[in-house]
């Protein structure tokens, strides 16, 4: 056994510093792989950070109610009297006043220009109510004020004016046949709310001529215990057909389905790459084994086992894809880590995030590098073991 | 067969494939070869000598016959024991001298004690150093040395585990005349004072005259001529 493993050891030292005589060859896989990894770990970096955008912006203590079976906002529809009927609602916090804190809210969306290339995409408007603002966390304003009940005034988020043309401060834009004043911009700490533009909710009603319709209902809660009894409440009463999720739930679920989409599209990419770098990999092997084949033989010759000859090869092979591996995960954390983009959300909507590497992320991107070092070293060290030593001497 | 026989062939028949063709290189081959003995082996290209020392080696295996070798049917052993085998009783030194090139002439040496279990690996590995006169160059690299110094390197490298038989395939043929006369010597040292059974192939007369005595392959059969006198 200790012999068998001294074997090994030699084998592999001799294979690893013969790869100088096989640079380029060593080089182009190492290379390959690193390239495998880049994309892989850049969709996978993608969705993480779509995702933890999106589960961060959500509260425990914060209720939303959509209409049963919407799974977004943009498709839910709540009439006045269920929000009134909410208003009513046990686990509900209240001011000082003993009004409830809740916010019937509308969310539509307008066209605006990119400015990075001029093209037209959607940005999202939110009719909110007086407490709207209040009912989100890390919301301030950054400059001018908050929007006047009633009136035809905008307050926009920090991240829409970065991406889009004309949202600056005191701007006025066209909505339909009304004139509007950005008269506020805010900040939202980085959640997806930062790519918002809102106005009071009965202006917008008016604007888009959809008196007593909103489509979602946010609530303060009590605490998020207090979740469960506003649930069982709207759960009992018939005329309240919603569906009641904390925030937090609400935005992991939003952020997955397209963080999933993202990764269903990285997963197979990655893995039709792989199997060009898999090529690459036999290719070199193959070549590393007949370059060695007379170095194989004499070892046999001299008592040297076909299993060190197999695992030496092998160890070549995935201590190539390691590298490339690791290159390639250095590469994604220079290239993408922290990369603040934009994308369609989960609501056809800009929503800004950064592409965000983890740990687990880079394991699984080094796990791939493996395969194909295993792979790609597998058939050759096959050959290499099985390899008749009186040929390999002949040369 | 009597005590003092190492090497014992019986009818052994050796064909190679060639495309269709099939080529017989032996025919029933006898051949005993006694402990302590130091043969030359000549013969015209192509007619079987490097395929002997194969077989005798255990790295090829015969069609049929019987191959003993320190009373060891090594014909009839396993590939893994073959292997284990070889690592223990057989020296191979070869006409390019087949070391490895990154490694050093210490490490090349060490390389048939890492296929065997044992300690002291390098005070066996200094010990072969010695042999060959080579105690200063160990940690040289093939590259950094001459042929002569690179073939004691291999014979170093092929009696550090001890084995009773060595089998040199030209061990001088890409040698000058006076470095193949130093290696010869080496060979003869290890013979006469270690008491190694040595066979060795040569196209040169001259280093036959080393051995003990010399045969002559050829097609397929051995003729004895004693140069002793
Ligand atoms: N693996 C093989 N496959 C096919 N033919 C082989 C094989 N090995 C040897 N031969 C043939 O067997 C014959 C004997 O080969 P061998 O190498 O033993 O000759 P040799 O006496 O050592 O010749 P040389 O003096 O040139 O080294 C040759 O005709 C050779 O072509
Ligand atoms: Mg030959």
């Amino acid at each position: 056994m200790a012999s068998l493993v001294l074997q090994i050891f030699a084998v592999t030292m001799i294979n690893l510093r013969s790869i100088p005589q096989r640079l380029l060859l060593s080089i182009s896989t190492v290379f390959a792989v690193a390239l495998v990894v880049l994309v892989l770990l850049g969709f996978l970096a993608m969705a993480n950070g779509f995702q933890r955008t999106l589960t961060g912006s959500g509260s425990d203590d914060i209720a939303i109610a959509l209409r049963g079976g919407s799974r977004s906002e943009l498709n839910s529809v709540v009439v006045r009297n269920q929000v009134n009927l909410l208003a009513e609602a046990p686990g509900i916090a209240r001011d000082a006043t003993g009004r409830p804190l809740i916010s019937a809210e509308l969310y539509l969306v307008i066209d605006a220009v990119k400015r990075r290339d001029q093209v037209k995409a959607n940005v999202p408007l939110r009719g909110i109510s007086r407490e709207g603002a209040a009912l989100r966390k890390g919301i301030s304003l950054i400059e001018g004020r908050m929007f006047n009940p009633g009136a035809n005034e905008i307050v926009v988020g920090q991240d829409v004016i970065g991406e889009f043309e004309g949202f600056e401060l005191n701007q006025s834009i066209t909505l339909g046949t009304g004139r509007w004043t950005v008269v506020g911009v805010f900040s939202a700490n980085g959640s997806v709310f930062g790519s918002e533009l809102w106005a009071d909710a009965a202006a917008v009603q008016s604007l888009f001529n959809r008196n007593n319709v909103f489509q979602t209902v946010r609530a303060q809660l009590e605490s998020p215990a207090a979740l469960a009894a506003f649930k069982a409440y709207v759960e009992a009463d018939p005329r309240l057909k919603l569906e009641v999720q904390s925030e937090a739930a609400y935005f992991a679920d939003q952020a997955s389905r397209v963080s999933d989409l993202i990764r269903r599209l990285g997963w197979p990419l990655a893995i039709a790459m792989a199997f060009g770098a898999l090529a690459g990999a036999l290719n070199t092997m193959y070549s590393s084994v007949a370059a060695r084949a007379c170095e194989i033989a004499t070892l046999r010759a001299i008592g040297f086992g076909g299993i060190p000859a197999f695992v030496g090869t092998l160890c070549e092979s995935m201590l190539l894809a390691a590298v490339g591996g690791a290159i390639g995960a250095a590469a994604t954390f220079v290239a993408f880590d922290g990369l603040t983009v934009s994308t369609l959300g989960g609501s056809f909507t800009q929503v800004v995030f950064s592409f965000q590497l983890s740990s687990t992320l880079i394991v699984r991107g080094v796990l791939l590098a493996l395969l194909i070092g295993f792979i790609g070293g597998m058939f050759p060290a096959w050959r290499a073991a099985r390899m008749g030593i009186v040929e390999g001497l002949r040369g | 067969m009597p005590d003092n026989t190492l090497v014992r062939l019986i009818d052994v028949c050796k064909r190679f494939n060639k495309g269709s063709e099939t080529i017989t290189i032996f025919d029933r081959l006898e051949l005993s070869i006694p402990a302590g003995d130091f043969v030359a082996v000549m013969g015209p290209s192509g007619s079987g000598k490097t395929t002997l020392l194969n077989l005798l080696g255990g790295i090829d295996r015969a069609d049929s016959g019987e191959i003993h070798i320190g009373g060891i049917r090594v014909d009839a052993l396993s590939e893994s024991a073959l292997t284990r085998w070889r690592g223990a009783h057989v020296g191979f030194i070869f006409q390019f001298y087949n070391l490895m090139p990154m490694l050093t002439a210490a490490q090349n040496i060490e390389l048939p004690l890492l296929t065997r279990p044992g300690k002291d690996r390098r005070r066996h590995v200094e010990t072969a150093l010695k042999v060959v006169e080579l105690a200063d160059r160990k940690k040289h690299y093939p590259r950094e040395m001459s042929g002569g110094q690179q073939q004691r390197v291999a014979i170093a490298r092929a009696i550090v585990s001890n084995p009773d038989l060595l089998l040199c395939d030209e061990p001088t043929g890409d040698l000058d005349r006076a470095t193949a006369d130093e290696i010869l010597s080496v060979l003869r040292l290890l013979n006469r004072d270690l008491g190694k059974t040595i066979v060795m192939v040569t196209h040169d007369a001259a280093a036959a005259r080393h051995a003990r005595r010399t045969l002559h392959l050829d097609k397929g059969r051995f003729i004895e001529r004693d140069l002793a006198a």
